[in-house]
């Protein structure tokens, strides 16, 4: 599971408002390069949580991000800064670990990198 | 984006088709069954090609922060008509158990879609003529999307469409001129990929250009 889908992904159980993000709780961690696309960063950065996900890249061992995002023009020209960015995003994987609803502690394993998003019926 | 991806075959054919993420796209699919999702990453892998898998009902969790992200959704969804209590077990018959009609999981999908979708995003959903095709087309219009069957095809058993929603202010004026405001690259890709298909093929497919 990539941070990009961690910042995509809220808790999903029932009568929780305040569901993002999971907190992360790591077992193993894989990098996988991926070639970079500086029109995928741009275009995806309006949408990502910043806080949420240079807390993630932290807890999964990588500490180059700002706290604070920043700003659109360092998108546009600088480089090295995408690079991290890209890094964090897409090539970091929690292999194996879990997801924890941040209202109800409730475990969403992640196992081979999948995350298990299944409810009970009492959850739904 | 796959909603169903089973085996993995379509979410592995698109990245292929769309040259995987060498072009800046990401890919997503889900299911429901565990087993689908550890085949679908078997099927990935064993073609070189990668996407993030989320074992989950429909988008169970992605919902709220994906909304209005999704660019292409395909779907090809338990479409058989069966009882509702067939609907949804764990096992192999969730794949094809659609309930009355075969529409209990479509109506359910059809409404996420609408959700993650993004503005010049595009649904493509498997159907079969017994669930109704022109309703969940008249129902989607009522949402603002234009619809078009791409692709009929008659098995011995099966009478299947594919049909591609997109959203369309103007829906009734430019019916019949198909999308006209796409923007080129990953979309305008599809669209051609489709059109070049090859293993379509034979005299009772009935292919619309668009």
């Amino acid at each position: 599971m990539r941070l990009l889908t961690h910042n995509m992904l809220s808790s999903n159980i029932k009568g929780v408002t305040n569901g993002f993000p999971l907190r992360i709780q790591v077992e193993k961690v894989v990098e996988k390069q991926v070639e970079i696309n500086h029109d995928f960063l741009r275009n995806i950065f309006p949408k990502i949580d910043w806080k949420a996900f240079s807390d993630a890249s932290r807890i999964m061992g990588y500490n180059e991000l700002p706290e604070e995002p920043p700003e659109p023009s360092v998108l546009e020209s600088d480089v090295e800064f995408l690079g991290k960015f890209h890094h964090a995003l897409l090539e970091l994987h929690l292999e194996e670990g879990a997801l924890l609803c941040p209202e109800t502690g409730r475990k969403f394993p992640v196992s081979k990198g999948i995350p298990n998003m299944l409810l009970l019926e009492d959850e739904v | 984006m796959e909603v169903g991806c089973g085996s993995g075959y379509v979410i592995t054919s698109l990245m292929l088709m769309l040259g995987g993420e060498a072009n800046g796209a990401q890919f997503i699919a889900t299911d429901m069954n565990p087993h689908a999702i550890t085949v679908t990453r078997e099927t990935m892998e064993a073609h070189g090609v990668h996407a993030e898998l989320i074992n989950t009902d429909i988008a169970s969790g992605l919902e709220s922060r994906l909304a209005g992200s999704v660019d292409l959704l395909v779907v090809n969804p338990p479409y058989v008509p069966t009882p509702e209590d067939e609907v949804g077990r764990e096992g192999i018959a969730s794949a094809w158990a659609g309930g009355e009609n075969g529409r209990s999981v479509i109506d359910k999908i059809l409404p996420v879609a609408d959700k993650l979708l993004s503005e010049r995003g595009w649904l493509y959903m498997v159907t079969l003529t017994a669930n109704n095709p022109s309703q969940i087309c008249r129902q989607m219009t009522k949402k603002g999307y234009a619809s078009r069957i791409v692709v009929q095809r008659s098995t011995e058993e099966e009478s299947l469409h594919i049909i591609k929603f997109w959203r369309d202010v103007n829906i009734e004026v430019e019916a019949n001129n198909g999308v006209t405001n796409s923007k080129a690259g990953i979309l305008d890709s599809v669209r051609s990929q489709i059109q070049r298909l090859s293993f379509w093929g034979s005299s009772d497919i009935n292919t619309s250009t668009d």
